[in-house]
């Protein structure tokens, strides 16, 4: 598509950035005097598309602040969340300082420091919630620091992601499961053609070759730290060393790749593949209750743990409905919201919360969800490692683009 | 007596304004999609001419792969469709088959390409129907095989795809163009002088049906080489097809791709171009190769077996195409569908129901759209219909056969030039928008499918109601229309199915802010659950088939009606 957005998107470095600054003094008003101001609006929530189950969470979370605050919220649906933020950046080029068409933006990553770094965003958005004191903040990293840059309360954390693979335990059994990369080579050998990973232009695809380079990597701590060009080729040898080996053992020889999760998704159902990889700890058991996968698959993790991160929403600085905006993150952090996007039959995606914050009655809602064998129990799934620094995945992803090209 | 001035006036307007409706979009389309292949484009920087974008273009990992693929595709599919269309129109030309074969191949003409796409992606998949359908009893395969289908690198189930689509079209063109000359009277001459039927066919009428169908096989040539949807759905993806390229492009959240995007289209445009213009000197080459063949002058009886062949791979095609439609129906009903089940584990309406909210939207949009590009573009045609018989031109104007330019034109070529326009005027993601896209290619074909009927009206009818003292309005209301009533509603179902199948129009123009049936579900193509998928390829082909099915059924049911009171 071409937008608006491009042809604005350059003029956009240019004008000073003092305007979201200026949003940013204003006082907050009291919590109720945002519910009153958000009585009637629609928020218009710019929100990547590609889940069903997600899709339908945002509906039903719409008709709920409709009932209960008047909100409600019109789902833009996107491909890729970069559209939303070019949107802004262009309104803002083209002088658009308030009544913007973006208002709230689910968002992480490359794209949530984008914003933040050209002073796009609306906040520190997390202190005006009520609900916001129950965010877990020590326990749950990744909800202060998203892929290392502290995110200060300028977005809302919302739900949690952790790298898994599934695969089908009738056709690999969980103990023969490979917990490390060299393990995954080594049973790529032996199983040739079984294993592949979406497209490395897609976040799935670059999350696996980044869960690969930091498990081969004797010091993974030094992705914390933006990649320079010096500093790159050495730190990921060993990487391409190993795709190199990999890369000829898996489906299609490697030559094809499946564009997304959920195409890759397909192929372990139509049993062309054996392992396939997620990042939602709860995909398998999700997929398997709503009959897109068999009730056999399991998921793993390698031993050395494996990379998670939070996915948040945040308002930009000229958003139309701010109000509106924030009645739905709050509402997002209900814990009975929470509990729902738990719910495997809901989007099965972990809560954000910090447990010991909550009442006992609060709890209990956690504790009362249906369970799967196909739910890895948290203690299975190893440590949660802090995403690498966002310039890793952009140059991983390009010179996979350069390697794979014909 | 002044509302039959301006009437008449307005009249004369009609073929100016409809040429301006969609000549006018191309060319600004066209003039907004060169001035950044050469590296003009102010809002981005763009300040002077340059030729960066072509070397950026020509640097871009497997720009080289991408332009064979092209090529290869587009002629490959084009060639496939013309031989088997032939092939079909010469075997069943004198069999009573042959005169139902319209009502036959109608329906797979109302089909969406990229609604047929995605059934054949399902069909021709190494885990897909056909295969299960064998396995594990008769392959031995008890996992899917490792090879290729959808997604290979040369493309073929892109060329499959449109060999589906094209084959019915270009076999009803040829059946029109039949009526065009005398067939009946020199196939007659030719059998009498001991000559097959499929070689007499061949022999003596294709050399006139071959002019007739010209226009008609250029546009499956410059569709092919520029199709979208079909594409990206079984093409492959590092890299896809040009165009497939330049909408990748476009959507890429860095600006600056959209200098090699533009230079890309005018690439694609250039290639059409010069393949139009060899597809011209293949058909002297053809036509002068079949004069010596009718020369000689040798009874040839293998011809009609060669022909059959060719007509047997084209009723293969429309059961592919059915059987890709019935596996989209199967999968919007189905439980699960697992490997290696031939057959769904059991069937529910809950799809159907789950999507039904989601589904409404886009379908109301569909509809809308539809309905507004067709009801606009009809009172065009008719108007202009109209002024070219009031003015009793013996020949249809020239400047009408601009109307194939839409046709012939690569969608992105000018579409992304169109876009930068809309932006300036504001209007980029309205419906109005939209709407005006639909009509550059609603005009054409509603245009092309009426213009033979339309001139073929028997003007005595009107003379004889004008002199018994009807003004032309109630001539042109209670004589001409009536009369040709069953070719407009088919024209107009022509025309709302080309408004429903349009994807990358309503992609670009819609910002992709305005979701039809098909946009929505070329997305989902991607990779989303197949139950749904079939959900929304299902109401996507559905549209269409209605429109087509009330347009023959409908003056049928009113003659009954008539007849019973």
């Amino acid at each position: 598509m071409i937008h608006r957005r491009h042809l604005l998107a350059v003029a956009a470095a240019m004008p000073p950035l003092f305007l979201a600054r200026a949003a940013r003094a204003q006082p907050a008003p009291a919590w109720t005097e945002v519910l009153a101001r958000a009585r009637g609006q629609t928020v218009y929530w710019n929100a990547w598309a590609g889940d069903e189950k997600t899709n339908d969470f945002i509906a039903w979370v719409g008709a709920q602040t409709r009932a209960r605050h008047g909100v409600a919220v019109q789902h833009v649906r996107l491909r890729d969340t970069a559209e939303a933020v070019t949107k802004v950046i262009a309104e803002k080029a083209a002088g658009r300082l308030q009544g913007g068409g973006v208002d709230l933006v689910w968002i992480n990553g490359p794209n949530l420091l984008a914003m933040r770094e050209q002073g796009l965003l609306h906040g520190p958005v997390l202190p005006l919630l009520p609900n916001g004191a129950l965010v877990d903040t020590t326990r749950k990293r990744s909800n202060v620091v998203d892929f290392t840059t502290p995110v200060d309360g300028m977005a809302v954390p919302w739900r949690l992601a952790q790298f898994v693979f599934v695969h089908d335990s009738a056709r690999l059994r969980p103990s023969d499961a490979p917990r490390s990369a060299q393990a995954l080579l080594a049973w790529a050998r032996q199983n040739p053609g079984r294993l592949t990973h979406p497209n490395v232009a897609n976040f799935m695809g670059s999350t696996f070759l980044k869960q690969a380079l930091v498990d081969l990597s004797p010091d993974p701590d030094m992705f914390q730290r933006p990649a320079t060009d010096a500093g790159f080729d050495a730190a990921t040898a060993p990487l391409w060393s190993w795709y190199d080996q990999l890369r000829p053992l898996l489906w299609r020889q490697g030559r094809q790749f499946p564009e997304n999760g959920a195409a890759q998704r397909q192929l372990l159902n139509d049993g062309e593949i054996d392992i396939m990889m997620s990042f939602n700890p709860s995909e398998a058991a999700v997929a398997a209750q709503a009959g897109l996968l068999p009730e056999s698959v399991r998921s793993f993790t390698f031993a050395r743990g494996s990379i998670g991160n939070t996915s948040f929403v945040a308002i930009p600085f000229n958003a139309a409905n701010k109000e509106g905006a924030l009645v739905v993150a709050d509402f997002l952090l209900d814990p009975a919201s929470q509990a729902r996007a738990e719910d495997i039959r809901q989007i099965g995606s972990a809560n954000v919360l910090d447990a010991s914050k909550l009442a006992p009655e609060q709890r209990r809602l956690f504790e009362a969800l249906p369970r799967h064998p196909a739910l890895p129990d948290p203690s299975q799934l190893g440590e949660v490692q802090l995403e690498p620094h966002a310039s890793w995945m952009t140059r991983i992803a390009a010179e996979w683009g350069r390697r794979t090209a014909r | 007596m002044t509302a039959r001035i301006q009437a008449h006036a307005l009249l004369r307007l009609a073929p100016g304004l409809t040429l301006g409706v969609f000549l006018a979009p191309i060319a600004a389309g066209l003039v907004g999609t060169i001035l950044p292949a050469f590296g003009v484009l102010p809002a981005l920087g763009g300040d002077g001419l340059s030729l960066a974008p072509w070397r950026r273009l020509s640097e871009a990992p497997g720009f080289a792969t991408a332009l064979t693929l092209t090529v290869a595709t587009g002629w490959s599919a084009t060639l496939l469709s013309m031989l088997v269309a032939i092939g079909m129109a010469a075997a069943l030309h004198h069999r009573p088959s042959g005169r139902r074969l319209g009502a036959w191949i109608a329906p797979a003409l109302a089909m969406p390409h990229s609604a047929l796409a995605i059934g054949m992606a399902f069909l021709v998949l190494p885990s897909g129907w056909l295969v299960r359908a064998l396995s594990p009893r008769l392959t031995g395969w008890s996992l899917p095989p490792d090879f290729s289908t959808v997604g290979h690198e040369s493309g073929w189930p892109i060329v499959l795809a449109l060999a589906l689509k094209e084959v019915p079209y270009l076999v009803l063109m040829i059946l029109g163009a039949l009526n065009q000359v005398p067939a009946e009277a020199q196939l007659r001459a030719a059998r009498a002088l001991g000559y097959g039927p499929a070689q007499a066919w061949l022999a003596v009428v294709l050399p006139q049906v071959l002019a007739q169908v010209r226009l008609p096989a250029m546009a499956v040539l410059a569709f092919s080489l520029s199709v979208v949807d079909v594409a990206m759905i079984l093409g492959p993806g590092n890299p896809p097809t040009l165009a497939v390229l330049v909408v990748r492009w476009l959507g890429d959240p860095d600006p600056r791709w959209l200098f090699p995007a533009a230079a890309a289209s005018m690439l694609l445009l250039a290639l059409v171009v010069a393949s139009l213009a060899a597809w011209r000197v293949a058909e002297a080459a053809l036509q002068a190769t079949l004069a010596r063949w009718a020369m000689r002058g040798a009874r040839q009886p293998a011809i009609g077996h060669v022909a059959n062949m060719a007509a047997g791979a084209g009723i293969a095609l429309l059961a592919l195409a059915a059987a890709s439609m019935l596996s989209l129906a199967l999968w919007s009903v189905a439980t699960r569908w697992r490997w290696p089940d031939a057959w769904p584990e059991g069937f529910t309406a809950a799809t159907w129901i789950r999507q039904a909210g989601t589904l409404a939207g886009p379908a109301a949009t569909t509809l809308a759209l539809g309905l507004a590009a067709t009801l606009i573009a009809l009172a065009l045609v008719l108007a202009c219909l109209e002024r070219e018989a009031q003015a009793r031109k013996g020949t249809p104007s020239r400047g009408l056969a601009l109307l194939y330019l839409p046709l012939l034109v690569p969608q992105v070529a000018f579409l992304f030039g169109l876009q930068v326009l809309l932006v300036r005027l504001g209007l980029d993601g309205s419906f109005f928008a939209v709407l005006w896209t639909h009509l550059v290619f609603a005009v054409p074909y509603l245009f092309l499918s009426l213009a033979d009927p339309w001139r073929g009206y028997d003007d005595r009818f009107t003379r004889s109601a004008l002199s018994l003292g009807a003004s032309r309005w109630r001539v042109f209301w209670r004589i001409k229309l009536p009369l040709l009533l069953p070719p407009v509603l088919v024209a107009a179902a022509v025309a709302f199915a080309v408004s429903a199948g349009l994807y990358l129009p309503t992609l670009l123009a819609g910002a992709g802010r305005v979701a039809t049936l098909t946009t929505e579900a070329v997305t989902l193509s991607s990779g989303a659950d197949r139950r749904v998928i079939g959900t929304w390829a299902m109401l996507q082909a559905a549209f269409p088939l209605a429109a087509y099915g009330a347009a023959v059924a409908g003056p049928a049911l009113s003659r009954r009606i008539r007849r019973w009171r």
